[in-house]
């Protein structure tokens, strides 16, 4: 009989589950939509990879503003496309799950705002991520007042070492006293 | 370096005799091949125990693998590794002693692991309900998709009130206690038969419903029944004291919960930051509510940036004080005239009752439950209309608005107490009228054969036309049903008006109407989860208060929470559209539980007071004949424990042992809260510590 690419042998299920936060179900749930997404001969491919565009238009993920970044941040292609195989994507369902650990939560999310990928958050980081929070129309952005303004006074807060940048841990630290991150870093298909 | 040392002591043994290896039979080891085959005998103990520990550390690798941010290849990599490791050398150190001991203990830990992963999943899969909240939540946001989880939690509440009750309640008296119609309190009285099965009656909760398990008034008072002597009245006042300990413990213990997952307490030195972070909601699935957000949140960053330029200047601090004083003076005068109208109106209601209850129309019998249920739904919109004149921020508001309705309820929810107290009293001055009224009825009846002899035969007399004693626990219990009955039928026509009726006039007489309806005045409506949470809260004290003298109650609510899921889910989808203005109401989660604690308490307040000082109606209920309710402990625990016990138990019970303990209880309160107090102070201190160090290194 054998398995065929479309469907998960059981081993490799009882891999995940015991690598990722997810449940059985979430997991054969996420293997059918990602299945979904390929073309027909994609699908006998041993370990597909799906483009960037073609995950983007997965309902959970299409109306998030950080979108490509989030593809960015769990791709493990070389050329650095924000494509996913299954595996990624089951990554990212685990660090975006009910169950996920606040460190873990933190830990991608603070590489999801590092825009630049160069392991702390300055000013250009904060003024993106600003920019992507307020949306794309004229009217709803910030002027440059406001914006250096509000940068200011998020350095003032989480800087703890008055470098002008936020590092992993300082980030960590300001994360952790929240009581709405866990609760919003979710996604659930 | 162990695999190494281990190889070494291979090498050389390899040149020098083998040992013969005992055959094992049951051992679950790998067959390895002799490269790497390791010999446990040929190892020290101390070898042997760091071999262990090294397998223990492989195995708590492998738990916490699900916690390090690693892309997935790295994981497997790591996990085949380190469970190839753990395997090899289990089996390995299972050859010794006890190896078939440590053999069966290791597949155990397997199985068992096993068996819980797939307890977990199957606890997962059974939530109800969880794709229409996931639903909700793409289209809402979590603070909508809250009021249905808090819902969800409410169910599975009564759920368990629901079991006690009808399983250690109804059940039995139903089977095993006296069928309906052998004794006069089981029957409907001549007098009221002629309309007993009447649906107007019965949606009263008189005739048939009255005199039925659902009450109080139908239980008999007698001390076992059934073929293996289930002790009624105890178990019914258990359950009563059962249902309100269980209640207690389970808010308290999501409240501990929440308070540990939310950190310490609401810092307020992060909000830029926070708002930065961790405002974006990423269960938003939906393109219009995602567009709201984006609105909301530039909103709130600006008004954060202006307030901080602002929180210097306070210009006009007379005028708002003054407004906010007269709001609040109007306030209390809208909270007293509704409690003075709830009197009112209960007062007239008894007088209606004396006078017979079908001279009236209606709306004079029903009058209570309406009022009470147009004054939840009317006040809280004049207060919305007063706290304008208090121009405070949001949130704020949101919290005064929130406590103003809190004091409404609580308010409206004690008058009609207070009145239904005067409606006991009466009850019981009739009582003693009934009760010589029926010494003489006997009279008569023996009076009429007492010139015969104790030969003749005993008069029977049908239980209907026995006369009956008044039943003030019955007629607490039926005026609970009606008003949670009235209660929900309220919240179901205003949300079908309101929300329903709205939207469907919104979206049709928009073509033809002058101005645009859907932007301007009407528009369609937005969920409102406060008032809402509220209304669940109060529904439940009610249900609290009254599940005692009423045991059907618990079932009624079930019923309702089921009905108001749906329903609500519904209209949510179907006739509301995001708010626009979300802000988080952090921490409100634990709120809302502090005000269920609240509302427990407040709750079991007057249950309490009533069992302990009013004496049992002497003609109904499991309790008839007693000085106290609570005598029915007393009994068991004379006649059904051996005698040391009692004897114990009234030591126990002695005021020099009560007072002592009870003060050794508010010394060790007192103790915690200091220490907690000491460690937050403590956790400040630090925090600045840290920062004078840092910028100390800093400056070298």
């Amino acid at each position: 009989m054998g398995t065929t690419a479309s469907q998960l042998a059981k081993d490799s299920l009882s891999e995940y589950q015991e690598l990722t936060f997810l449940t059985k179900q979430e997991i054969l749930l996420a293997h059918r939509r990602f299945t979904e997404l390929l073309d027909r001969d994609e699908r006998n491919h041993p370990n597909p990879r799906v483009p960037m565009e073609v995950i983007l238009t997965l309902p959970e993920l299409k109306s998030n503003p950080f979108k490509t970044r989030i593809c960015q941040v769990f791709s493990t292609s070389e050329d650095k496309d924000g494509s996913l195989t299954f595996e990624d994507f089951l990554d990212l369902l685990s660090a975006f799950s009910d169950s996920a650990t606040l460190e873990i939560k933190s830990h991608y999310a603070f590489r999801i705002f590092d825009f630049d990928d160069d392991g702390t958050l300055d000013c250009g980081d904060l003024e993106k991520l600003v920019n992507c929070l307020t949306g794309e129309t004229e009217d709803t952005r910030l002027s440059s007042e406001e914006m250096r303004q509000l940068i200011n006074n998020i350095l003032d807060e989480s800087d703890i070492d008055k470098d002008g940048t936020v590092n992993l841990s300082e980030f960590q630290h300001v994360i952790s006293r929240s009581p709405d991150f866990v609760s919003s870093f979710k996604i659930v298909l | 370096g162990e695999k190494e040392k281990l190889n070494m002591k291979q090498a050389d043994m390899r040149g020098t005799k083998e040992k013969p290896e005992t055959s094992e039979d049951g051992d679950d080891e790998e067959e390895v091949n002799n490269d790497g085959e390791v010999r446990p005998e040929l190892l020290s103990p101390e070898e042997l125990e760091k071999l262990k520990e090294a397998v223990d550390e492989k195995k708590k690798l492998i738990q916490s693998l699900r916690g390090k941010p690693w892309p997935m290849k790295q994981k497997l990599v790591t996990l085949r590794e380190s469970q190839l490791f753990v395997e090899k050398y289990e089996g390995a150190l299972g050859k010794g002693k006890g190896r078939k001991l440590y053999a069966y203990k290791v597949m155990m830990t397997k199985k068992w692991m096993k068996f819980q992963r797939d307890f977990e999943n199957f606890k997962i899969a059974c939530i109800p309900w969880e794709m229409k909240i996931k639903e909700i939540e793409s289209h809402f946001g979590s603070s909508v998709a809250s009021y249905f989880i808090f819902l969800r939690w409410m169910y599975g509440i009564n759920m368990i009130l629901f079991g006690l009750t009808f399983g250690l309640v109804m059940v039995p008296e139903a089977l095993m206690g006296r069928a309906y119609g052998s004794i006069p309190r089981k029957t409907v009285p001549r007098a009221e038969e002629a309309g007993a099965m009447d649906f107007a009656v019965l949606w009263d909760f008189g005739g048939y419903a009255q005199y039925s398990v659902l009450f109080y008034g139908y239980y008999n008072n007698q001390r076992a029944i059934g073929w293996f002597k289930f002790r009624m009245p105890l178990s019914y006042f258990l359950v009563g004291v059962g249902t309100v300990a269980y209640s207690y413990m389970v808010v308290i213990r999501t409240m501990a919960r929440n308070a540990n997952e939310s950190g310490i307490g609401d810092d307020n030195s992060f909000n830029f930051s926070w708002k930065m972070f961790t405002s974006w909601d990423y269960l938003i699935g939906n393109p219009e509510t995602a567009d709201n957000k984006f609105a909301s949140i530039t909103t709130s960053f600006k008004e954060a940036i202006l307030e901080e330029q602002e929180s210097r200047k306070d210009d006009n601090i007379h005028l708002t004080r003054f407004l906010r004083v007269l709001a609040n003076f109007l306030v209390l005068c809208c909270l007293a005239g509704s409690g003075y109208l709830i009197y009112f109106v209960v007062r007239r209601s008894q007088k209606f009752a004396l006078d017979g209850l079908e001279n009236h129309s209606w709306w004079e019998r029903n009058e209570v439950n309406m009022v009470m249920s147009l004054l939840g739904m009317f006040c809280p919109m004049l207060f919305d209309v007063i706290s304008t004149l208090e121009n405070y921020h949001p949130r704020v508001a949101l919290q005064w608005q929130l406590g103003r309705i809190f004091a409404l309820f609580l308010g409206n929810l004690y008058t009609f107490i207070i009145a239904l107290m005067d409606a006991i009293n009466l009850k019981r001055k009739e009582e003693k009228v009934v009760k010589y009224n029926i010494t003489m009825w006997e009279a008569t009846l023996y009076n009429g054969t007492g010139s015969e002899n104790s030969t003749a035969p005993p008069i029977t007399i049908h239980p209907a036309d026995v006369p009956r004693g008044p039943c003030w626990e019955t007629m607490v219990g039926q005026e609970f049903v009606r008003l949670i009955i009235s209660d929900t039928m309220t919240t179901y026509i205003t949300l079908l008006i309101g929300d329903f009726l709205r939207a469907v006039l919104v979206r049709f007489l928009n073509h033809c109407w002058c101005w645009d309806l859907e932007a301007g005045f009407p528009s369609y409506s937005e969920f409102d989860v406060s008032g809402n949470v509220l209304g669940l809260i109060f529904n439940q004290g009610m249900i609290w208060m009254g599940a005692f003298y009423a045991p059907c109650l618990p079932a009624l609510n079930l019923l309702r929470l089921h009905v108001s899921m749906y329903l609500q889910c519904w209209a949510v989808m179907c006739c509301n559209v995001p708010q626009e203005r979300v802000f988080k109401a952090s921490g409100s989660n634990n709120f809302y539980m502090a005000m269920l604690l609240v509302i427990l308490f407040l709750s079991t307040l007057p249950a309490i007071y009533t069992i302990v000082t009013i004496p049992p109606s002497f003609d109904c209920g499991p309790f008839s004949g007693k000085n106290r309710m609570f005598d029915v402990i007393q009994e068991t625990l004379e006649s059904d424990f051996p005698a040391w016990f009692s004897k114990v138990f009234s030591y126990a019970s002695n005021p020099g042992l009560v007072l002592p303990f009870i003060l050794l209880m508010v010394l060790a309160i007192y103790y915690l809260q200091s220490t907690s107090k000491s460690y937050k102070e403590a956790n400040v201190e630090l925090k600045k510590k840290l920062q004078m160090v840092i910028q100390r290194l800093d400056n070298f």
